[in-house]
């Protein structure tokens, strides 16, 4: 049987082109001499029609939201409306250069300056800053912008950035390559941060922001949001806000009114830009009145009726070779502009109304890692599965026989056995009851034949893979079967 | 749902947040309907200057090629468009074997042993370069040629300086590696568009034990002899000519390659080949342990969400154009460019300003500013080169030509020269 797999490399046949190319219609010049140019260039030689069948293969292999339910936690895996895609491939945004003079790119520019409003507007902060191209080079600036701040006021010799225990491996890695020093708080009783423990960290003196996720990674409001802010403050600190779960706010509450200094938005899980299988994303952030000299260049502004590109006067520097991720804000501003204020406020109210089903009919199966109300997403921490040798991979691989993405495993890495559901708003009520009941049946399949869950996934295109065997001999590249170096 | 869940209204789900910030209420436009929002962003993109109307001669690190139809086609499958990242491999391996595909092809085409699934753009993939070779070197001080992209340059000093890491920029001709430098930065074709002499440099570089890093072109590897061949320790590049529109700087990738010895310091995801239990290939997100979500503050970088499907594009791109493609691309540009240049040192008042051995881009110095001539080539519709003055150099232009650009076009900006120069 044909192997619908083969690597490109191993198709090449000599002579088979995948494209045409014009004639060279004018006179060709001398190249240059030999030493400049290469002997060989090994690149496949395979036809379109292969290229086609073998791509489409491999997307057939996966599985995306438009596939089907794809509850994985702190991803905000919510449907991409089609327009969004079609408009950001209109020739007049697609087919445009970044250095473009600023007389042949006012719309594109009109529509930057807009979203930079609407976003600081929503997020309740004073300006927004478009070039971050994802959540963690959002954190980046925003981290990046808070260190201009302390050194511009002398403050440059604080290090020690607080992140609760429950945070994103992203918040650590991204203080650490500001140059700062991570000290980790833990969560109370009820998931809200351990003031007492946050107290001791301020005591140090030196602190220069604490990053806190709102929601957190554990889907909870922390209750004691406003004094978490203002015990920052007091220490001389900046908040950092990681809005990776502002899907659960979005109308319902402004950060900036709560305290926090900057925020990022990821606009591909909050604002519906694709995901595309690990990027492209954008992570805009917003910051306060104090702060906005100091973004990243460059920002739009508005000056006699036009729009331009500038540099904020104190700015920290550039992160990206352009302006952000242009195609993204395109998808973001028309989500924003096609639901206006009421329909943001409706998808958060949807938003935490299915996490909230989803955990009322679960927790009883499952556990929680916190019993009380969730907001956009629920922890389950089935620990007592462990009786019969099942494990959260186990629930989680075994959905995918049921058709259906896991939640995310084991994260918040806090919470034992940790399944995160995030519903999202677009799922209907007959996709989540489908979806709570095959989460019963596993775990009744977990107390009657957990071998089925040992062994799962039984229905997919390749069975669970050899992790360990992938690191320690990488191979990570064809090589025409020759040992990788 | 209320019922199961126990509440009357949705409202009351948000108890947790504090009264008086609760429903703080939003200033923003009313909302619109599909068939508004399409008139409304149509009326926007019908104010900007794009590619497919206007002639183009802009570059400095974004560039108009042609996207043969197959790329989005296959790229903007819903599988792959609405996937998230691989985390659950047994149904990610469309976007894994593609990944796995993205490094092989960016390995096989800049010479490389080893390559990740891509970084944010090419200035940041220059950047993190940098910081790897610190972390490989145990040096703090870096070295890049002054004939590198401006901007790059500014991305590596936003990224170094926090971590202590000093960035020297230093003349090209006399370039070399150091007992305290961790790597030598260049880049090649650089900004002017001319090749770099990376046997020299590489040379200069690893005599001190520092490492060689290169920012290079796709396109111009069908015809130059790639960073490898040069032994370079990391070669990077930005992969927006690959398949990707310019989209106005964004979304693009950052194409990063290394030594396979250096595998373990490199930033990012990385897709390896393995087995499932029975014995049937499949592929993985592998050497985890040098990412954030296991490492935290101890991670190679903090990337996690990247830019894979733009990756995927870049190999549905290279498989298209392939062997004979990459080559005619590469040849197309050359030669065009050289025809531009050729015309326009015949234009009294403009001389070309690129020395030695370029590729598609070359600097111009012109009779008056840029942004003037750049005004009157608008008559024609043609979007003239990038305005490089500055107070040693004025009046410079940064003129880029591809395989896009037809003699009628070049013809016509010969012409709007002329022109610009005489009307003075």
């Amino acid at each position: 049987m044909e192997d619908k797999r083969r690597l490109l490399m191993d198709r090449s046949q000599p002579g088979r082109r995948g494209t045409t190319l014009p004639e060279c219609d004018v006179p060709e010049a001398a190249l240059p001499e030999r030493r400049y140019l290469r002997d060989d260039l090994p690149m496949p030689e395979v036809s379109e029609p292969e290229i086609v069948r073998y791509f489409t293969h491999l997307s057939q292999l996966n599985y995306g939201v438009d596939t089907g339910f794809y509850p994985l936690g702190s991803c905000t895996m919510k449907y991409n409306p089609k327009l969004h895609e079609d408009a950001a491939s209109y020739p007049g945004f697609a087919s445009i250069h970044p250095l473009l003079d600023g007389e042949l790119s006012q719309g594109a520019l009109q529509l930057m300056h807009e979203l930079q409003q609407m976003l600081a507007e929503i997020a309740g902060l004073h300006r927004c800053s478009l070039p971050p191209v994802a959540g963690a080079h959002g954190e980046y600036a925003g981290m990046q912008v808070i260190r201009a701040a302390l050194r511009a006021k002398g403050q440059g010799h604080r290090k020690t950035v607080i992140i609760p225990d429950s945070a994103h491996g992203t918040n650590p890695a991204t203080a650490a390559m500001c140059g700062f020093q991570v000290v980790s708080v833990p969560a109370d009783g009820d998931g809200n941060m351990n003031l007492g423990r946050l107290q001791e960290a301020l005591a140090t003196g030196d602190v220069v922001a604490l990053m806190i996720t709102l929601p957190s990674t554990l889907g909870l409001f922390d209750r004691n949001i406003v004094e978490i802010c203002r015990m920052v403050h007091m220490a001389g600190g900046y908040v950092y806000g990681d809005g990776a779960n502002f899907n659960a706010l979005l109308g319902r509450v402004k950060m900036g009114q709560l305290g926090f200094d900057v925020v990022h938005m990821n606009l591909h899980k909050t604002f519906t830009t694709p995901h595309g299988g690990g990027g492209p994303g954008s992570g805009a952030i917003s910051v306060s009145r104090e702060l906005a000299p100091f973004c990243a260049t460059p920002v739009v502004t508005l000056r006699n009726g036009r729009y331009q590109l500038e540099t904020p006067d104190k700015s920290f520097g550039r992160i990206s070779t352009f302006h952000g991720n242009f195609g993204n804000l395109v998808r973001a501003y028309c989500y924003i502009r096609m639901l206006g204020a009421a329909g943001l406020r409706e998808v958060s109210g949807n938003a935490v109304l299915h996490a909230n089903y989803v955990q009322a009919k679960l927790k009883a199966t499952y556990g929680l890692a916190y019993d009380r109300r969730c907001m956009h997403e629920v922890v389950f921490s089935p620990t007592h599965l462990k009786r019969h040798g099942v494990r959260a991979l186990d629930v989680a691989k075994r959905l995918i026989d049921y058709g259906y993405h896991p939640p995310t495993m084991y994260f918040p890495l806090v919470v034992e056995e940790a399944l995160m559901v995030e519903p999202t708003e677009t799922e209907t009520k007959e996709t989540l009851d489908a979806f709570i009941e095959a989460m019963e049946q596993i775990a009744k399949e977990a107390a009657a034949t957990p071998a089925l869950l040992h062994e799962a996934p039984h229905h997919a295109p390749v069975g669970r893979l050899d992790e360990a065997r992938a690191a320690r001999q990488p191979d990570l590249r064809w090589r025409g079967g020759r040992k990788p170096a | 749902m209320l019922d199961t869940i126990g509440v009357e209204r949705v409202d009351a789900l948000f108890a947790d947040i504090p009264k008086e910030f609760r429903d703080p209420g939003l200033n923003l436009p009313p909302p619109l309907s599909e068939l508004e929002l399409k008139r409304e962003l149509q009326r926007l993109a019908a104010k900007n200057a794009s590619g497919d109307e206007w002639g183009y001669f802009l570059g400095g690190g974004a560039y108009r090629h042609f996207i043969p139809g197959v790329v989005w086609n296959l790229v903007k499958r819903s599988e792959f468009l609405t996937a998230y990242t691989p985390y659950q491999p047994e149904i990610s391996q469309g976007v894994l074997q593609a990944s796995y595909e993205f490094q092989t092809l960016c390995c096989q085409l800049l010479n490389m042993e080893v390559a990740n699934v891509g970084m944010y753009d090419g200035a940041t993939a220059f950047a993190e370069a940098a910081l790897m070779a610190c972390r490989l070197t145990k040096r703090a001080k870096v070295r890049a040629l002054a004939t590198v992209s401006p901007r790059y340059i500014a991305v590596l000093e936003t990224y170094a300086v926090p971590q202590g890491v000093e960035v020297e920029v230093v003349e090209t001709a006399t370039a070399a590696g150091g007992p305290e430098i961790a790597c030598l930065l260049a880049q090649s074709p650089n900004f002017s568009g001319a090749m770099e002499d990376l046997d020299r440099l590489g040379k200069a570089t690893h005599s001190h034990g520092s490492l060689l890093v290169v920012a290079t072109d796709p396109i111009a590897m069908g015809l130059f002899k790639p960073p490898g061949d040069y032994g370079a320790d990391i070669a990077v590049a930005e992969g927006q000519p690959l398949g990707v529109p310019m989209s106005f700087g964004g979304p693009y990738v950052g194409i990063f390659t290394c030594k396979a010895s250096h595998v373990r310091q490199m930033p990012g995801r990385i897709v390896g080949k393995t087995v499932d239990g029975q014995g049937k290939t499949g592929y993985v997100l592998t050497l985890q342990t040098r990412e954030q979500h296991i490492r935290r503050e101890r991670a190679t970088s903090n990337i996690c969400t990247s830019e894979t499907l733009i990756a995927i594009a870049n190999a549905v791109y290279m498989a298209a154009l392939g062997k004979w493609g990459m080559r005619r691309v590469a040849e197309l540009c050359y030669h065009k460019a050289h025809y531009a240049a050729a015309q326009i040192a015949k234009i009294p008042g403009y001389a070309i300003a690129t020395e030695g051995v370029f590729f598609k881009e070359f600097a111009v110095t012109c009779p008056a500013a840029p942004s003037e001539i750049n005004k009157a080539l608008r008559a024609r519709k043609i979007v003239g080169g990038l305005d490089i003055s500055s107070p040693g150099t004025p009046n410079r232009m940064l003129v880029c030509v591809t395989e896009v650009n037809t003699k009628a076009e070049i013809d016509s900006l010969i012409e709007g020269l002329r022109e610009a120069a005489d009307g003075r």
